[in-house]
């Protein structure tokens, strides 16, 4: 079991705020990791690190190195797109395009230069069955993505970032939007998912990560308190804040 | 999803991830870039050179005496003063005119009705009176008020017609004055009995004084520019008022169609002056339009 | 007790009358737009349709000869419509392109400062009347055109178009530039997270989530540039020809100023039905718009 990522040292600012602190944190190879905590303590940002999403908002500031496969992905040289299409997201709220089911998926693999139909259309209808969307929605392709259901929406953005073939897939809060049984399709797929790739999920639902997770990482004001194995986290949590924020959630 | 795995891994095999470091040229990335600056730039020069081109060309004949006499055959001078006098006189009814209807019209539509197929219509005919362009509405004036109504080439009849086509300004920018204005407001006051009329009165009007302002400052804007509506309507004379009351009654050019008379007559020169004139006022009132949007916000 | 009652009553009564006659004031002043519409639109055609029945549609619509003077006078505007519709497509050729990337750039290229800097600057642009455009294309322009193309004069339809073209840029940026900002920042995050570029992203997401709005810009542009008259008299030549890019040309709109002060009788008809005609095509462009802005409300 490799560690497929691993953020050593790391800190994170907002203009003046210090948003992570002294972050030290792997993500196992073709397993899934969880980052828990209250909202707020920095586990959604430290996810957007981890393919440079923050990249996007400005005055922020980075230090220590997160590395993939060895290479630091804030190292000088680095080309963020290579970064982005290697380590996939899913946001919090289902973000499709406004075009149709197809051209959604095809808009990734397009971008890297895959122009062929009969290849397109293969990736398609992978990416679709492995988000568990084709056998809903393969009639309707051409139909506008606007038009599925919340849950199918996140599944479509699940498949999307499929399509360019990532080896890290991020979640940020991908069931917040969305109904129970939506949520269970959803949680399902993660399970799935994690034969391929690596997973990172952050969620604000203890239950959700305890189903799905191996690994479980436990953030509080910008600290990374406790990671370990998810068993041993919720069961038998090293630190007291562990012990006390899982306690009063599942208490 | 068993067979899909399989060719999944079939894939996974065949692919071998790219370094990060890996450096890339996208042609297409650098010239989306390049001609996205180049625009940009392009544009700037235009409006730039266009500012300073006017004002180093027209500025130097822009001297006291050009705004303050009249044009003189017998010695040969130039001077704008009328057609300051006739701009002044055109801005202030014209707006006598459009303030009231203009205001009104979207207390209409904001206050009293509801919303239906009267609202949709008001609402496509002032969209439709915004895309109108000048030269109808001068043709339009000339029948009307020249001709229908008899008064002739005249300033009166160049102020009735802009006031149509300021028409559409005002409206729109009180109506989104007074969509600010939060509902709390209203039905604040209605909850004290004010009526309606005592409402609009007391505390709309107040309240979008600003977003008015803006509306009349903007009209003011189109005013001064507008030339092709008021060549057919106010006509092309350019004399002092003999009469002050009288004035509104005879024909009379603005600054820009005095500036079309004498490029149309080659007199570069002194159109370039009028145009520094144009220019500056323009400046002014942008700037004016600015403050008061401003203050609005705050 | 009685008394107190009477006095609300009339004060009531009194208050009642005031609001009645403030109501059917603000209906006026709802209804004058309807009004100025219809009357233009009564007037424009009672007046054009005189000098079309006299000369006849298809002949008025195809004739290729305008000799209103003539000893035989001839009423053919065709040249005329294909010189308008001609050059608000170069306009729209030239501006739009221009427009839009002007538009990206002040949106997602341009630092803080030159944003708020060039989006004054876009606004002042159009602020400037249209005869200083005029006057600045036959003093600058029409002669730089005669000097690079070698043509013996520099008044031509080319020139009319770069003038329309500026003309119609502010419009096409201010519009751009609004409906690229409504587009939810989620689509460009999205795009990212893929692994697109920033401008990739921009060009085949963002302007493509903000077509409708670009496309209302540009037809907006259109009606501006058909509509226009003193900016191009003065650098379109204003000869009734065919049209041809560098030729001299009379547009539809010049054609009505550049005669209206000596024309009468048939003549000064006929001038008034190119008037009609115009209101026509702006008329359609509006219709054009109204349709994209309820397709666009539905999605």
């Amino acid at each position: 079991m490799n560690d497929k990522m691993i953020a050593t040292n790391l800190d994170f600012y907002y203009g003046q705020t210090h948003a992570l602190k002294d972050v030290t944190l792997p993500i196992k190879e073709r397993r899934v990791t969880a980052f828990i905590g209250p909202s707020g303590c920095g586990k959604s940002t430290f996810l957007r690190t981890l393919n440079r999403m923050n990249d996007l908002i400005e005055g922020t500031r980075v230090e220590g190195t997160i590395l993939l496969d060895g290479e630091d992905i804030y190292g000088p040289r680095v080309d963020v797109t290579t970064l982005r299409k290697r380590v996939g997201m899913v946001f919090q709220r289902p973000n499709p395009f406004p075009m149709s089911i197809y051209d959604n998926i095809a808009y990734g693999p397009r971008l890297h230069g895959i122009r062929k139909k009969s290849e397109l259309d293969a990736i398609v209808e992978q990416s679709l069955q492995g988000a568990a969307l084709f056998d809903e929605i393969k009639d309707r392709l051409k139909k506008s993505a606007l038009s599925l259901s919340g849950g199918q929406q996140q599944r479509l953005c699940i498949a999307r970032a499929l399509a360019v073939e990532p080896e890290v897939l991020l979640m940020d809060e991908p069931t917040a939007a969305l109904d129970p049984i939506s949520t269970q399709k959803v949680e399902e797929l993660i399970l799935e998912l994690k034969q391929h790739y690596t997973v990172a999920i952050v969620t604000h639902n203890m239950q959700q990560a305890a189903r799905v997770s191996d690994f479980t990482a436990f953030f509080l004001v910008g600290e990374m308190v406790e990671f370990g194995e998810t068993q041993q986290v919720f069961h038998d949590p090293a630190d007291k804040r562990t012990a006390d924020y899982i306690g009063g959630r599942f208490g | 999803m068993t067979v899909n795995t399989a060719a999944r891994q079939a894939t996974a095999v065949a692919r071998r991830p790219r370094s990060l470091t890996e450096t890339r040229i996208r042609p297409l990335d650098i010239f989306l870039r390049c001609i996205s600056v180049l625009a940009g730039a392009v544009t700037l020069f235009l409006v730039a050179g266009l500012i300073v081109y006017i004002l180093a060309k027209g500025l130097p004949g822009v001297t006291w005496k050009f705004l303050t006499t009249e044009e003189s055959a017998l010695n040969r001078t130039y001077g704008i003063l009328p057609n300051i006098i006739n701009t002044a006189y055109i801005i202030v009814i014209t707006l006598l005119v459009a303030a009231p209807l203009g205001v009104g019209g979207a207390i209409y539509l904001n206050e009293y009705a509801k919303r239906g197929r009267l609202t949709k219509v008001i609402e496509f005919t002032t969209e439709a009176l915004a895309g109108i362009p000048s030269i109808i509405y001068g043709l339009f004036g000339m029948m009307v008020f020249n001709n229908t109504f008899g008064f002739g080439y005249s300033i009166i009849s160049g102020c009735l017609t802009l006031a149509i086509m300021v028409l559409p300004t005002i409206i729109r920018t009180t109506q989104e004055a007074l969509r600010t204005v939060p509902t709390g407001y209203r039905e604040g006051a209605a909850g004290l009995g004010a009526s309606k009329w005592h409402t609009i009165r007391t505390i709309l009007i107040p309240c979008c004084k600003g977003g008015i302002i803006t509306s009349l400052i903007l009209s003011i804007g189109r005013i001064v520019g507008e030339s092709a509506a008021l060549i057919f309507t106010a006509g092309i004379a350019a004399n002092l008022p003999s009469n002050w009351l009288t004035h509104a009654g005879t024909s009379g050019a603005t600054f820009a169609v005095q500036l079309y008379q004498y490029a149309d007559q080659g007199r570069n020169d002194v159109s370039f002056a009028i145009a520094a004139v144009l220019i500056l006022v323009v400046l002014a009132i942008n700037l004016l339009a600015r403050l008061c949007g401003g203050r609005k916000k705050a | 007790m009685t008394e107190t009652k009477s006095a609300l009553s009339s004060a009531k009564r009194a208050k009642g009358a005031v609001e009645r006659v403030m109501n059917i004031v603000f209906l006026v002043c709802g209804l004058a737009s309807i009004l100025c519409v219809a009357a233009i639109t009564i007037y424009m055609v009672v007046s054009g349709l005189p000098a079309i029945r006299e000369v006849g549609l298809w002949e008025f619509l195809t004739g290729t000869v305008w000799a209103p003077t003539a000893e035989n006078p001839q009423f053919g505007i065709l040249p005329m419509i294909l010189t308008s519709i001609l050059g608000t497509l170069g306009a729209v050729i030239v501006g739009v392109p221009l427009g839009v990337l002007t538009a990206v750039f002040i949106c997602y290229l341009a630092p803080k400062r030159t944003q708020t800097f060039l989006t004054s600057a876009v606004e002042l642009l159009a602020g400037i009347p249209s005869v200083i455009y005029g006057l600045v294309g036959v003093t600058l322009l029409s002669p730089f055109v005669a000097g690079v193309f070698d043509l013996p004069s520099g008044a031509s339809l080319f020139t009319s178009i770069v003038v329309l073209a500026i003309m119609i840029l502010p419009t096409i940026v201010s519009v751009t530039i609004t409906s690229l900002r409504a587009v939810p920042q989620e689509y460009y995050d999205g795009s990212l997270a893929l692994g697109a570029t920033s401008m990739t992203s921009i060009f085949k997401m963002n302007i493509r989530a903000a077509k409708s709005g670009i496309i209302t810009g540009i037809v907006l542009g259109m009606g501006r540039a058909i509509g226009e008259t003193m900016a191009i008299i003065m650098v379109s030549g204003n000869v009734v020809n065919m049209p041809n890019l560098f030729g001299s040309v009379r547009f539809l709109t010049t054609g009505i100023v550049s005669e209206m002060s000596y024309a009468s009788g048939l003549h000064r008809e006929a001038l008034f039905s190119i008037g009609l005609i115009l209101f026509i095509f702006i008329f359609a462009i509006n219709l054009i718009l109204t349709g994209i802005l309820k397709k666009g409300a539905k999605q």
